[in-house]
C-alpha cells in the first residue's frame, strides 16, 4: 500500500500543480476582475473538478492510454513525475504551461525508452488537437461574444442587473469549466496509471460499485482540488490581465468558450450522439485549458481590435513547442534512473501471438486481409517490430494501437485502420489492462489475459 | 425575480436619485421665475422644496455608494458610477445655492432684464434634463448616451449666449457699477447650473466610451 502511494505520488504532484495552474484558467478572470471571491471560486472549482474527473474522466484517458499504455507502476511514476517537473519548471519560467502537452511528451519518452510502439493515429489526433483547441476556443469565443453583445443590445439590462447576471454566469460557467477540466485533464494526471491500476472495484455502502479506475480518478481529482485550494490564488489574481485587458462580460465569454472546448474534447455522450447521427466525431483527447483560454482571449481581442501583447503570445507559442520536448527528455532521464539506479520495472514485457483462436476472431469480424499464415504459431515481444511486420503484411494501410479500439460492438463498421488496430489487439496476449479499460468504456474485453 | 431583488432596489434608488435632481432643476426654474415675477410666497416655497430635494438626493447617493462598495458590485465601473452620481449631485447643490443667493441678497433686477433671467434659468433646466436622459441611458443603453449629450452642449451654449447678452446689456446701461456687478453676478450664478451639467456630460461621454469597450 505504501509503495503504491509512493508510486502514485508523482501523479498526485502533477494533479496538485495542474490544480494550482489550470484552475486560474477557469476562474482567473472572474477572481482577477473581483467578480467572484477566491474562496467561492476555490470551493466551486474543487467540487466540480472532482465530480468531472470521477464521472466523465474515462474518454480522454482512453485516448491517452492508446498513445502509450504505461504498463508498470514505477514507469508510470517516472512518466507522471517527468510531466509534473516539466509543468513546474515551465511555470517557474512564467510560461503558461499545458499539462496535456507535458504528459504526452512524457509518454512518448516512455515509448522511446521501452521500445513500445507509438500509436501514430492517436499521436496525430492529440497533436492536431493542440492546434485545433485554441482555434476552436477562439471561434467559440467570437460567436459567444457576438451573441452576448446582441442580447445586451436587444434586452438592455440595467448595469447592476448585468453585473448580477455576469457574476451568476461566471459562477455557473466556472462550475461547468471545472467539471470539464476534471473530466478532460484527469487523463493527464492519472491516465498513465490506468494500465497498471493498483485499485480494485469497491462497493460503496452497497449502493453502487466504484470501479478501480474511478477510484484512481477520484484520487487524482482530489489532488487537483488540493492544488486549487492551496496554491491557485496568486495565479487567479494575475491571469486575465496578462494577455489583454478584458471586461467581466468578456471574462464570462472566455470561461464559457474554454469550458465548451474542453467539454467537446471530453464528452463521450456527445461522441456517441454524433456517431449515431453519422456525423464526424470530435476526438476525446486531453485538451489544454491554457491553450483554450489563450485562443478565446485572442479571438475576442481580434474581434474588438483591442491591443494584444504580441510578445507574450510569441512566448506562449514557444512554450507550447518546448513543453512536450522538455517532458520527453525529462521522462527519458527519469526512466533511466528508475530502471537502472532503483532497479524498478518500468515496463512489462509484451507478447504477441497468433493461433487458431485469433484467426477465428479475425474471420468473424471480417477484418482486412492480412497474411495470417506468416504469424501463425509465432510469438513477438517487441511491439515496434510486431507493428512493422503487421503493417507490411496488411493491405489496409499502417496503423498501430497497442491497446486498440477493441471491445466496441460496432467495430466491423468502422474504418480499416481501426480494424487493423483491433487485429493487433487480438494478437496481443498480455493485455489484462484492456479488461479494465473496456469496463470503463462499457464494452466487453475480447481477449483478456487467460 | 427574487434573484435580482437587491439589484432592483439599487436600480430604483439610482432612478429616484435622478428624479430628485431633475425635480430640483424644475424647482430651480420655477424659483427663478417666481422671484422675477415678484411671487415671494412661491419663491420661498421653491427654496423649501429644493432644500428637501437636495438632502434626499444626498441620502440616496450615500446609500447607493455604500451598497455598491459594501457588496463589491460593478467593480469595473464602480468608480465611474460614483463619479457620475457625485457630480450629478453637485448640480442640485449648485441650483440650491443659486436660489439661496436670491433669497439672501434680494437683487434688485430691472424689469427689462427679468425675462432674460427667466430664459437663462429655463435653458439651464433643459440642459440638466438632457443630461439626466444621458445619465439614465448610461445604465441601460450605453449607445444612447451620446444622443442626449449633444443636447446638453446645445442648451449649455444657449445659456452661455443668453448670459453673455444679458451681461453686455447690463454693462451698456447707465446703472451704478455696483449694481451692474451685482446683476452680472446673478447671471453667472444662474448660468453655473448649466456649467455643472456640461461638466458631468463631459465625464459621462468618457464613462460611456469605457463601458462600451
Amino acid at each position: 500500500m505504501v509503495e503504491t502511494i509512493v508510486l502514485l505520488s508523482s501523479g498526485l504532484f502533477l494533479g496538485w500543480s495542474l490544480g494550482a495552474n489550470d484552475a486560474a484558467n477557469v476562474f482567473g478572470a472572474a477572481v482577477g476582475a473581483r467578480m467572484i471571491r477566491f474562496r467561492t471560486a476555490a470551493a466551486v472549482c474543487s467540487v466540480f473538478v472532482v465530480l468531472g474527473a470521477t464521472i466523465s474522466g474515462a474518454g480522454a484517458a482512453d485516448t491517452l492510454g492508446r498513445l502509450g499504455a504505461v504498463s508498470a507502476l514505477p514507469g508510470a511514476f517516472a512518466v507522471a513525475l517527468a510531466a509534473a517537473v516539466s509543468t513546474f519548471w515551465m511555470g517557474r519560467l512564467r510560461i503558461p504551461v499545458s499539462s496535456s502537452q507535458s504528459i504526452v511528451g512524457a509518454i512518448l519518452g516512455w515509448n522511446l525508452y521501452t521500445a513500445s510502439a507509438t500509436d501514430s493515429s492517436s499521436l496525430v489526433r492529440i497533436v492536431s488537437t493542440w492546434a485545433a483547441c485554441p482555434v476552436l476556443a477562439g471561434v467559440l469565443a467570437v460567436l459567444l461574444f457576438l451573441m452576448t453583445r446582441w442580447l445586451i443590445t436587444v434586452f438592455k439590462p440595467h448595469l447592476l442587473r448585468l453585473d448580477h447576471m455576469t457574476r451568476l454566469g461566471l459562477l455557473l460557467a466556472g462550475a461547468f469549466g471545472s467539471y470539464s477540466l476534471g473530466a478532460n485533464n484527469i487523463a493527464n494526471v492519472m491516465g498513465v496509471f490506468v494500465a497498471d491500476n493498483p485499485f480494485s472495484d469497491k462497493s460503496v455502502f452497497g449502493l453502487f460499485t466504484l470501479s478501480g479506475v474511478r477510484q484512481l480518478f477520484l484520487l487524482g481529482g482530489l489532488s487537483i482540488a488540493v492544488g486549487v485550494t492551496t496554491y491557485s490564488e496568486r495565479m487567479m489574481r494575475t491571469v486575465g490581465t496578462g494577455l489583454a485587458r478584458i471586461s467581466p462580460v468578456s471574462a464570462l465569454v472566455v470561461v464559457l468558450a474554454q469550458s465548451l472546448t474542453l467539454f467537446l474534447f471530453a464528452s463521450e455522450r456527445l461522441e456517441q450522439l454524433l456517431d449515431g447521427w453519422g456525423l464526424p466525431t470530435i476526438p476525446l483527447v486531453p485538451a489544454s485549458s491554457s491553450q483554450a483560454v489563450v485562443g478565446a482571449i485572442v479571438g475576442i481581442s481580434l474581434l474588438r481590435r483591442a491591443g494584444l501583447r504580441r510578445r507574450m503570445i510569441g512566448g506562449i507559442s514557444l512554450g507550447w513547442l518546448a513543453t512536450p520536448l522538455l517532458a520527453c527528455a525529462t521522462s527519458l532521464i527519469l526512466l533511466f534512473f528508475v530502471d537502472n539506479v532503483f532497479e524498478q520495472e518500468v515496463a512489462r514485457p509484451q507478447r504477441f501471438r497468433s493461433d487458431a483462436e485469433v484467426v477465428g476472431e479475425v474471420e468473424r469480424l471480417g477484418l482486412p486481409a492480412v497474411k495470417l499464415a506468416e504469424f501463425m504459431g509465432r510469438e513477438r515481444t517487441n511491439a515496434l517490430r510486431m507493428s512493422r511486420e503487421l503493417q507490411l503484411s496488411a493491405e489496409a494501410g499502417p496503423a498501430w494501437m497497442p491497446r486498440g479500439s477493441g471491445g466496441s460492438p460496432n467495430l466491423p463498421d468502422k474504418e480499416p485502420e481501426k480494424k487493423l488496430s483491433y487485429l493487433e489487439r487480438v494478437f496481443r496476449s498480455d493485455v489484462q489492462e484492456d479488461a479494465e479499460a473496456d469496463a470503463v468504456n462499457g464494452g466487453p474485453a475480447v481477449h483478456p489475459e487467460p | 425575480m427574487p434573484l435580482f431583488q437587491s439589484s432592483r432596489v439599487v436600480e430604483n434608488q439610482i432612478d429616484e436619485f435622478f428624479d430628485k435632481v431633475g425635480e430640483g432643476a424644475l424647482v430651480f426654474d420655477e424659483g427663478v421665475r417666481a422671484y422675477m415675477q415678484d411671487r415671494r410666497e412661491e419663491f420661498d416655497h421653491a427654496i423649501g422644496r429644493i432644500d428637501r430635494l437636495e438632502s434626499e438626493a444626498d441620502k440616496l447617493r450615500r446609500d447607493i455608494e455604500a451598497y455598491l462598495y459594501g457588496h463589491s458590485l460593478i467593480p469595473e465601473h464602480r468608480g465611474d458610477v460614483l463619479g457620475l452620481l457625485e457630480n450629478t449631485d453637485n448640480i442640485i447643490d449648485t441650483a440650491k445655492a443659486s436660489l439661496y443667493q436670491f433669497s439672501v441678497e434680494h437683487p434688485d433686477i430691472p424689469e427689462q432684464y427679468r425675462p432674460m433671467y427667466v430664459e437663462l434659468a429655463e435653458s439651464c433646466c433643459k440642459c440638466v434634463e438632457a443630461l439626466l436622459v444621458g445619465a439614465r441611458a448610461f445604465f441601460r443603453d450605453v449607445g444612447a448616451v451620446k444622443d442626449s449629450l449633444y443636447k446638453v452642449h446645445h442648451y449649455e451654449r444657449q445659456a452661455d449666449e443668453l448670459s453673455d447678452r444679458l451681461k453686455r446689456d447690463v454693462f451698456d446701461t447707465d446703472l451704478e457699477l455696483a449694481r451692474k456687478i451685482h446683476l452680472r453676478y446673478f447671471a453667472l450664478n444662474v448660468e453655473r447650473v448649466s456649467d455643472r451639467a456640461e461638466e458631468v456630460a463631459d465625464r459621462l461621454a468618457i464613462y460611456a466610451i469605457k463601458r462600451s469597450l
